[in-house]
């Protein structure tokens, strides 16, 4: 196991390495983010802009930039926004708590949705709850995120006015985006543990299980579900990296302080030091959240441990 | 039930199942997979339901538990009288879910057929035994581990201390299979269901794991149903035996008179169908003989009496020189290999024109991976192979493509092996075209229906799909793809295994004469020794990757030098009742083939006891060890 997680941790490095140049480079063909800064100004000079350039460090070549930047992260220091001066890692300090919140609120809602919904679709197969939730996770399915996050926002805040409308301010705050992001991920879960279920509940341990007396309940949450986890979780690690570079719609709908506004507002204002770091924050947690992961096959099967 | 009925079966019957019947599906397409089925079990005695693929016996034993349930089957009619200690038999189809928990896996517990599945994967072996203890006999966490292990030891299992934290992936199938005992008799039931519980086994495990049950159940006066399919094994362990028929009981007796004097034509075919070692004694030849074969509520007999002499001993068609194949497995954080299979290991053999050479042995034997290397499947690591004269190391591509032509697989699964996709005849078709044998369309539907015909199908089944045929059907039409390319060898691995034994019989005879109009040369992979007597001229003893002894048929089965052989002959249940009943106590696992680099396994040498009969030299502790 202690070979396995050395093997994955210098792979990360790879990944992290090969993402933080991609964005590096992209970024610098979205045009110069000297123009942005002098804004509307009419009267700027080339020699202006080419003194702004100059005090961004944006004259030197690609390379030197992108491996200062480099030396940076490794000393935790991952420059200043060209907005304001504010210190990146001070920025992705404040957006980082608030997107991973929204993320495991989102998450956790829908495993507490997908799984026994999935478990009593299996058990029930073909049959009317079968049909009923199949139906409904194809409704879910269809819904765009930011077309359901305004329906929820007229609905709750508009008409019924009982839930803020957006910010992040007390637990209440976070029921529509998490709702949102919930939808969508339970209409796919909730097929996956189906399916998963329905594969784990034709092998013959289970019904050793039931010829043992054992009550349905422990035959399905005990037996069953554990040996039908490692595709769920698979799934929701690779969910989890997907919400937290994803979740910027929803962000913007509810007007969200999380990583996902800090990134679209960095690459509106060409803020390349804002965006280097987001993404490579959050390329440092896809990758830490697929060891995990990994981590988690073993905990759960034992065949996957003792390998 | 009448009265009188249900007073006798107070008096005696532990369970008493009258008039059973099981349905699937609904409306038209429901599906009667048992019907009418009656019988009593006996307390302390062993029933065998005995019957053939869909003959009802499965589902029978499942009913039983009322575990149809779960399966989509229905309980349409009838009971399931069931005698708890002391108390007023209670009908289990009535019975509440609460009630039948309570009866589950406490009064009456099922062993099941595949010992691989049949455990949970993620819980330790303890924990799935304790299970049942702490649920049913209220123990705590402690007692039902101290018990677990107290079963473990029961069931000869060594180191019981730390098998109880062991995965069922650690443990070989024959030790699962003895957990699964332990698990089944943890709560002392009444009655034990035992579902085919030893075919997936290695004859040698099998006959470990009879001999508990039976130890057991005289210990503890457990009644046992035993379900299989395998005569010999009703014969070594049944008292009393009901035969199923396509969800029919046709007939119950006490185990001798089912032998001695079978009533129902169905019976008498079955039986007749059985493979008996020793029915050859005294014959140098293999034999075909008719096969009884169910027609119309009658059994005729099929083919008649046939030496197979076909075989030409004058310039053998394949030799294989001390071929080794070894697979790495096991590598550390660098790659570097640190353990090997040793899966062949310098075996040498010659397979001569219209022979039939048999490969036996067990799990691990390395008889399968033969095969797949002559197929080109798998890259020898060393050693030499020679077909007809020329070596394939030295063969160039057109001639190992030609090689793959000339040497034919059968495969063990008849339902995998087919592409479900395809047409029977475009299966049968594809070597022919992949070989570029015939052009032309028209003369290669002829040819597919000819070689239809000569399997005993018909040549419209050509433009059917596999899922509409039987499993018999299925290895008759595997056997005529494997024609199609003209072959000289055909290589059978397990290809009758998988059959019912009236099905094997008559596919066994197919092959024979097969051989006998074309000449045909088989290496015959099996672990089957009864199926061997009946087919190979020669037999070849395979143990852990080495041959240890090779002779002829009547040399090997009436004169076997080898310990393993011994003991490979002694394992076999005989379907003879009459036979005492297991004089020979078989111990021990089948050591594994995986070494650690370095530490080569040592090449036995090979002595000629007879003209063309071969036996390894046994260390002295090996044979007492065997």
């Amino acid at each position: 196991m202690a070979g396995f997680i050395l093997k994955r941790l210098l792979q990360a490095i790879f990944v992290v390495l090969a993402v933080t140049l991609i964005v590096s480079f992209a970024i610098r063909l979205s045009g110069d983010p000297a123009v942005m800064l002098v804004g509307g100004a009419g009267s700027v000079t080339e020699q202006d802009l080419r003194n702004i350039r100059q005090a961004l460090g944006l004259e030197r070549p690609f390379f030197v930039q992108y491996l200062s930047f480099l030396q940076g992260i490794l000393t935790g220091d991952f420059g200043r926004s060209f907005m304001g001066g504010t210190p990146v890692s001070l920025l992705i300090s404040r957006a980082l708590p608030a997107t991973l919140l929204l993320a495991f609120a989102s998450l956790l809602t829908s495993i507490l949705l997908s799984v026994p919904l999935g478990i009593y679709a299996a058990v029930n197969r073909g049959r009317w709850p079968d049909q009923t939730i199949r139906i409904l996770s194809l409704v879910g399915l269809s819904f765009p995120n930011f077309w359901l996050a305004i329906m929820l926002v007229l609905l709750f805040s508009i008409v019924l006015g009982i839930l803020p409308p957006s910010g992040m301010e007390g637990p209440e705050s976070f029921v529509m985006p998490a709702l949102t992001m919930a939808v969508i991920l339970t209409a796919t879960n909730v097929r996956l543990v189906r399916t998963s279920m329905l594969e784990t509940l034709s092998q013959q341990y289970i019904m050793v299980a039931r010829s043992k007396g054992l009550r349905d309940r422990v035959v399905l949450y005990k037996h069953a579900l554990r040996n039908s986890a490692i595709p769920l979780v698979t799934y929701i690690g690779l969910q989890f990296g997907g919400l937290v570079g994803g979740i910027v719609i929803v962000e913007r709908v509810f007007n969200w302080p999380g990583m996902g506004t800090l990134a679209f507002d960095a690459i509106s204002n060409r803020d390349y030091p804002v965006l280097q770091g987001t993404i490579t924050v959050l390329a440092l947690f896809i990758v830490l959240i697929n060891l995990l992961v990994d981590i988690a096959y073993g905990l759960i099967d034992p065949r996957i441990r003792t390998e | 039930m009448s009265h009188t009925a249900s007073r006798q079966f107070q008096d005696q019957a532990l369970l008493s199942v009258r008039s059973l019947s099981v349905e699937f599906g609904r409306g038209d397409g429901a599906f009667k997979a048992v019907k009418d089925v009656s019988f009593d079990v006996l307390p302390g005695r062993t029933l065998a339901v005995v019957g053939e693929s869909g003959s009802g016996k499965s589902v029978t034993s499942l009913a039983i538990m009322r575990l149809t349930d779960y399966t989509g089957g229905r309980i349409t009619g009838g009971q399931v009288m069931f005698r708890p200690d002391g108390g007023e038999p209670i009908d289990l189809v009535k019975a509440s879910d609460t009630r039948l928990r309570e009866i589950r896996g406490n009064d009456i517990a099922m062993i099941f057929q595949e010992p691989m599945t049949s455990l949970n994967p993620v819980f330790t072996i303890g924990n799935q035994i304790a299970e049942t203890l702490v649920l049913h006999q209220g123990l705590n966490g402690r007692e039902a581990r101290e018990r677990a292990r107290d079963l473990l030891q029961k069931v000869r299992l060594p180191d019981a201390d730390r098998l109880l934290d062991r995965y069922p992936h650690q443990l070989s199938g024959g030790m699962r299979q003895r957990v699964m005992i332990a698990m089944a008799l943890a709560c002392n039931p009444k009655v034990l269901i035992a579902d085919e519980p030893t075919t997936a086994l290695d004859v040698t495990i099998q006959a470990q794991i009879l001999n508990i049950i039976r130890d057991l159940q005289a210990e503890m006066g457990t009644a046992v149903i035993f379900i299989t399919h395998d005569m010999g094994v009703v014969a070594e362990m049944a008292d009393d035996v009901v035969v199923m028929w396509k969800g029919e009981k046709v007939e119950q007796a006490p185990v001798r008179d089912i032998f001695a004097a079978p009533q129902h034509p169905y019976t008498r075919a079955l039986l007749s169908a059985v493979p008996r070692l020793g029915s050859l004694t005294g014959q140098p030849l293999p034999k075909r003989t008719p096969v009884m074969v169910m027609d119309g509520g009658v059994a005729k007999p099929v083919g008649g009496t046939h030496e197979q002499n076909t075989a030409d001993y004058s310039k053998p068609l394949l030799q294989v020189e001390k071929l080794t194949t070894r697979f790495d497995v096991g590598k550390t954080f660098f790659g570097r290999v640190t353990h090997r299979v040793h899966a062949v290991e310098e075996v040498s053999f010659d397979i001569y024109p219209g022979e039939t050479l048999a490969l036996v042995g067990e799990s691990g034997s390395g008889k399968s991976t033969i095969g797949r290397t002559l197929q080109q499947l798998v890259e020898p690591t060393g050693g030499t192979v020679r077909f007809d004269g020329r070596d394939m190391a030295a063969m160039s591509h057109a001639e190992r493509r030609r090689l793959r032509q000339e040497i034919q697989y059968i495969f063990q699964d008849p339902f995998a092996s087919l592409d479900p996709r395809h047409t029977v005849g475009y299966s049968i078709a594809e070597p022919i075209i992949v070989h570029g044998l015939i052009k032309d369309s028209k003369a290669r539907e002829r040819r597919v229906h000819e070689l239809l015909e000569q399997v005993g199908l018909q040549p419209q089944h050509a433009r059917r799909y596999p899922h509409e045929f039987s499993g018999g059907q299925r290895q008759r039409i595997c056997i005529a793809r494997a024609l199609a390319s003209n072959p000289k060898l055909v290589i059978a691995d397990e290809s009758v295994s998988a059959l019912d034994v009236s099905i094997q019989a008559q596919i066994v005879n197919l092959l024979m004469e097969l051989q006998e109009r074309r000449r045909l040369s088989y290496l015959f992979i099996t672990h089957d020794m009864a199926v061997v007597e009946k087919i190979s001229h020669r037999v070849a003893v395979m143990y852990l990757g080495q041959i240890v002894e090779l002779g002829s048929r009547q040399a090997i089965f009436e004169n076997p030098q080898h310990s393993y052989t011994r003991k490979l002959l002694a394992a076999v249940p005989i379907a003879d009742p009459q036979r005492e009943r297991a004089k020979v106590r078989i111990e021990g696992e089948i050591p594994s083939p995986v070494r650690p680099v370095g530490q080569e396994p040592a090449i036995h040498r090979m002595r000629e006891v007879a003209p063309g009969h071969w036996v390894a030299i046994e260390a002295d502790s090996l044979r007492g060890a065997a």
